[in-house]
């Protein structure tokens, strides 16, 4: 997905880098935090927590937008066994900086930020189109259905 | 970018060798992601090292799939496997995933069991002390007021931060694995005097006294305040280890409370403004005999049949007093054939358990006292189980979601009577 760079983003946000790297996905975006250990079943990169507004959905692939981490202090080895199964998400971007959140993300390898200028849960929809750039400490968000 | 000492330098350029220097990296970057400056020494860590399931070995075949590889690639993220040597910090295993002696009754195949056996005897070569609970502190490791410790399980975590005053961020497996090597943990969060004070309070307007009400409180708490450090004032009676054990874990599984503080109780809320470092701030929840009640009503939301076919204790794992009590409200009876009652406590804790007799009068009203794990941990119940009792909010809480059963919470009492008689008949007084 090259082309991205010959397309001015709709969003451009910049936050902390937590992990590096740089990759780019469709988005998955949650306003609730997330449960590692009995909330994530690490065979399917699924949530599996009853009443979770993403229970069923799988984060396989996907730019992961969350508020953050909660529950268990299994989280980072629940989350690193994802990354066994080739379940794991390709981004996380969270707002709320936890040990669990940090941990799981260095864990992971994927590239991850924090500490937005703009909460990226309010702004970022599901399908949308996401680059991140965490060595640059910046994302750039193109709206679902526009142009890429 | 985090400070390193000349120490910690040498560590990460493998001057103590290759898995340590592993260890530090992992620790480094595990700062650099919380945006840490530093680290603090630490000699006193708990977590879960090296013990994996099977299909995880396997995942490492071709590093060998054993435990230096499990250690190595996933303790340590490490792109290679590296020797692993004794660990450095005073370190100690967690609870695990099987009783080693009632392993059959748990539903555990020979297989898990071998698997079991072998990472022990790792984790024991490793220097690594056998614990096996989540309750440590009843177990011969109790952190002292301002120890730094890197600690996993966030019942044990709200215990050691809240109770004793040491200081402990939620480790995960990794860093804790980690940390045993290296004896440094991000220098973050509850390390650091400035985070450890109080962001919201509790007004507690009914009496609470017994671990029953203890508990309670824990569990609205924990939905009240969420991952924030509350501060909890007035009708609170009769503090003790066993009721400020039920109460963390409560608050931390309803909502993340790895830290509290109760005015005039626990050692950094001396007074009020102690506990906030200041003015009060955050917001006021009050907890009356409506909230009360309330609480009560969503524990056992999740209760329809009273028929009870499973009475689980010891979540957290039980202190030898709890055992006693049980002890006492059962000598003589007997659990009913329609139900299994399973008591849960550490290793240690049992054989103090066995050496006073405890462990002989439960055996002879036909309930198991096990060791290491719980229900939750290695979701095992007893087979056809549909309905359990419990005097645990956290397990309350977890149980049932995990393994799609009924369940009910109530006094240690209540729960004895369930077993006995097969019938759940709790109420709130």
């Amino acid at each position: 997905m090259a082309t991205t760079q010959l397309d001015k983003p709709d969003l451009v946000i910049r936050g902390r880098k937590v992990v590096g790297g740089v990759t780019e996905g469709e988005a998955l975006v949650t306003r609730q935090t997330i449960s590692g250990w009995g909330g994530v079943n690490p065979m399917k990169g699924e949530v599996i927590e009853s009443h979770h507004e993403l229970r069923g959905v799988s984060f396989a692939d996907k730019v992961l937008v969350f508020p953050g981490a909660k529950g268990s202090s299994g989280w980072s080895g629940v989350f690193h066994m994802t990354r066994l199964t080739g379940t794991a998400p390709r981004a996380m971007l969270f707002t709320i900086t936890t040990t669990k959140a940090a941990l799981g993300a260095v864990v992971l390898r994927v590239p991850s930020m924090t500490d937005f200028e703009q909460d990226p849960c309010e702004v970022i929809e599901t399908g949308d189109w996401v680059r991140v750039d965490a060595d640059k400490g910046e994302i750039q968000v193109w709206k679902r259905g526009q142009a890429k | 970018m985090v400070r390193l000492t000349d120490e910690e330098k040498a560590m990460r350029d493998g001057a103590h060798g290759p898995a340590v220097a592993k260890a530090m990296d992992l620790l480094i970057r595990y700062a650099e992601a919380l945006g840490a400056e530093d680290f603090v020494y630490t000699n006193n860590v708990a977590g879960v090292p090296g013990s994996s399931p099977q299909w995880v070995k396997d995942y490492y075949k071709e590093d060998g799939g054993d435990y230096r590889a499990v250690f190595s690639r996933f303790d340590l993220d490490s792109d290679e496997v590296v020797d692993v040597p004794r660990m450095n910090a005073s370190s100690c295993h967690l609870q695990g995933g099987m009783d080693p002696e009632m392993w059959r009754e748990q539903g555990m195949s020979e297989d898990a069991f071998a698997n079991f056996s072998s990472d022990e005897a790792e984790v024991a070569s490793h220097g690594i002390q056998v614990l096996k609970t989540c309750t440590p502190y009843l177990a011969g490791n109790v952190p002292v007021m301002g120890e730094h410790c890197a600690w996993m399980e966030s019942s044990a975590v709200v215990f050691c931060n809240s109770v004793v005053g040491g200081r402990t961020n939620c480790e995960g497996r990794e860093s804790t694995s980690a940390a045993m090597l290296a004896k440094r943990i991000p220098n973050w969060g509850f390390h650091t005097d400035a985070f450890r004070k109080g962001q919201h309070s509790i007004d507690v307007q009914v009496p609470v006294d017994s671990i029953f009400e203890w508990g309670m409180l824990g569990y609205f708490t924990g939905g009240a305040v969420e991952d924030a450090i509350p501060v909890i004032d007035g009708a609170l009676a009769d503090p003790s280890l066993i009721k400020h054990k039920h109460f963390g874990a409560a608050a931390a599984s309803s909502g993340g409370v790895e830290m509290y503080h109760m005015v005039g109780i626990t050692p950094e809320a001396r007074d009020r403004q102690t506990a906030f470092g200041g003015n009060d701030r955050g917001e006021r929840f009050v907890y009356g005999p409506q909230e009360r009640a309330a609480i009560y009503e969503r524990l056992n939301s999740i209760g329809e049949s009273t028929d009870v076919d499973y009475v689980m204790l010891g979540c957290p794992h039980y202190s030898v007093e709890q055992i006693a009590e049980a002890a006492r409200l059962l000598e003589g009876r007997k659990v009913h054939e329609n139900t299994e009652l399973w008591i849960f406590t550490s290793r240690a804790v049992k054989a103090t358990a066995m050496a006073s007799g405890y462990d002989r009068i439960l055996r002879e009203a036909g309930a198991k006292l096990m060791t290491d794990t719980c229900s939750a941990i290695s979701q095992a119940v007893p087979e056809g189980t549909r309905v359990a009792g419990f005097d645990s909010a956290k397990q309350t809480h977890y149980l049932p979601a995990m393994m799609g059963i009924e369940g009910w919470y109530g006094t240690t009492a209540e729960c004895i009577d369930a077993a006995c008689t097969g019938r759940w008949q709790g109420r709130l007084n």
